[in-house]
């Protein structure tokens, strides 16, 4: 074959690449393209989601019971502790603590199961990116959807909970949406940033364990931060108070529970809680891209 | 398959000096204890913890349309790592690799799922290689027909953890050639299920190269080799030892390997 003579001889193999028009393999295209190569992923992002879902349980008598029992039993657990033990309710009523501590376990779950999710979503899945062509940030997306589902489960044992507790379904349960929206956009954009940092020192699947742990307590999941912190200086309840955990679940406490009104949120929530979503979105995309040609290297 | 008009070679894989090197984390020394690792990072040597394989050293080559490419040498000599290279899946160290079109492996058994039900994972399995739902549901039935899956009752609708480990490998091969593609390559693929399943493999291998613009082969099958390709690589240690006409290749290939 190479003793025929051709026109070609002599090129260098850069220059024959760009003769007949062929492109670096795996290079990462840009931007605007690659946003339209993953819109065409589409199918395969929640094929896959649904996938994982329904395979966490399969092998499980109960089988799809559990994605219900799962955060039940979980959130009996938090109650029993902090609710009967620990008693972190602080002079809330009853009636509001609970489904402001079950609330607020769901609603960290979600961010904190999509961190970990999207910390491994390179690193545990290379043997699917070192096979087959997609946008890799199909990978992270698709977990985070993943969670998102897990938690529209949570939410049936939320609404029983909250009208156990005297909170009947009204109009302001509709702000779930949005809320729920934002937290996910948030989460989509922390997943993708986790995944980057993941690929690339696989450990980090051992340190954010503590990390997340750290994040939960400090965000008020079982207590209400402005009562908790009521002798400390201000400046430290703000902080706490405006991080993006936080401002979520008190979003939802604040649409679903009758006795938690908005004299409990800071101020100017709905604008910090978008800000928060297309802050993480929008970066956590963009530093996911810069890096799309290096996953898969081992 | 000659080209059909010599001197019009129209080239569709270029690799030019193509490096490609693994970094493995935890391999440095034959000691996995928690305090020699303890002692790597404190010792700050260059990268601790990591050791480097190089796996393809320096491949350069040019194939062009219509011709089928065996690759060929012995285990660990970098033959799957450099398809999985010019697929565009691993990051080159150095050097380039220029493609027309977007080559694709043979093999979706990284997205397919052991504890979904056969027919879900020929849904994801044929999401994942880039098939729209209509597609699928156009090839779903051929698919299924094909892997022979439910010759003996209704299997499909089993998880695929219940499946022999034919069945499975018959299913995997059924899902990864239902597309077509510009550039395939394979990769050991054809040594699956019973017989009349590997003749049957055989022929949609044969059928997809048709349509393929230019086909790779991995195998250690020097007959495959030789009644499909009609040009081999030659890689050992990561170099390429020979390029040429498959019989002159595999002649030198068996009086190397002692046959």
């Amino acid at each position: 074959m190479s003793d025929r003579p051709s026109p070609d001889d002599g090129l260098s193999a850069a220059g024959l690449a760009a003769k007949y028009g062929l492109a670096v393999s795996g290079a990462r295209p840009r931007l605007v393209e690659y946003v339209r190569q993953l819109w065409g992923r589409r199918h395969f992002i929640l094929a896959f989601s649904q996938a994982k879902l329904t395979a966490q349980y399969s092998q499980a008598k109960l089988g799809q019971l559990w994605q219900v029992a799962t955060p039940l039993l979980n959130a009996a657990v938090y109650f029993f502790i902090f609710g009967v033990i620990l008693e972190a309710d602080r002079g809330m009523p009853r009636e509001v603590y609970i489904p402001f501590l079950v609330t607020g376990v769901f609603v960290f779950t979600f961010t904190q199961s999509s961190v970990m999710a999207g910390v491994r979503a390179i690193s545990g899945n290379l043997g699917l990116v070192r096979a087959l062509h997609f946008p890799r940030a199909a990978l992270p997306v698709s977990f985070a959807l993943q969670q998102l589902q897990q938690l529209l489960f949570s939410m049936i044992v939320l609404f029983v909970v909250s009208i156990g507790f005297g909170s009947y379904p009204k109009l302001s349960w509709l702000l779930i949406i949005p809320a729920l929206v934002l937290q996910f956009l948030f989460n989509t954009g922390l997943a993708l940033i986790m995944a980057r940092w993941g690929a690339s020192t696989p450990d980090l699947a051992q340190l954010m364990p503590f990390v997340m742990r750290t994040w939960m307590y400090a965000s008020g999941v079982m207590f209400s931060i402005p009562v908790m912190l009521a002798d400390k200086p201000q400046w430290l309840a703000d902080v706490l108070q405006w991080n993006p955990a936080a401002i979520y679940m008190d979003l939802m406490r604040f649409a679903l529970i009758d006795g938690y009104g908005s004299e409990n949120l800071p101020p100017h929530v709905w604008a910090v809680a978008g800000g928060w979503a297309a802050l993480f979105a929008l970066g956590g995309f963009v530093y996911f891209w810069q890096s799309e040609e290096r996953y898969g290297r081992g | 398959m000659a080209d059909p008009i010599p001197g019009d070679k129209i080239p569709t894989v270029i690799a030019d000096e193509l490096h490609i090197v693994y970094r493995v984390n935890g391999a440095k020394t034959g000691k996995g204890s928690a305090t020699s690792a303890l002692s790597r990072i404190v010792r700050r040597g260059d990268s601790p913890g990591v050791r480097k394989v190089h796996a393809v050293r320096g491949v350069s080559f040019v194939s062009y349309r219509g011709e089928a490419v065996g690759l060929i040498g012995s285990n660990g000599s970098g033959k799957s790592t450099l398809l999985r290279a010019i697929a565009g899946l691993l990051p080159a160290e150095s050097g380039h690799v220029y493609t027309d079109g977007q080559p694709s492996l043979l093999g979706v058994n990284a997205a397919l799922m052991n504890d979904l039900t056969g027919e879900r994972n020929v849904i994801l399995g044929g999401l994942a290689m880039g098939m729209s739902r209509e597609e699928i549901k156009e090839r779903y039935q051929q698919i299924v027909d094909f892997s022979g899956i439910n010759e003996k009752g209704d299997f499909i609708t089993l998880p695929m953890r219940t499946y022999s480990s034919g069945m499975a490998a018959r299913l995997r091969f059924s899902i990864a050639a239902a597309k077509d593609h510009d550039v395939l390559m394979i990769d050991e693929a054809l040594a699956t299920g019973d017989r009349s399943f590997q003749k049957r493999s055989e022929d949609r291998i044969r059928e997809l190269r048709k349509h393929a613009g230019t086909v790779f082969l991995v195998s250690h099958n020097n007959k495959s080799i030789r009644d499909t390709c009609d040009r081999v690589l030659w890689l050992e240690r990561g170099e390429l030892r020979m390029d040429g006409p498959t019989d002159e290749v595999l002649k030198e290939y068996e009086k190397f390997t002692g046959k």
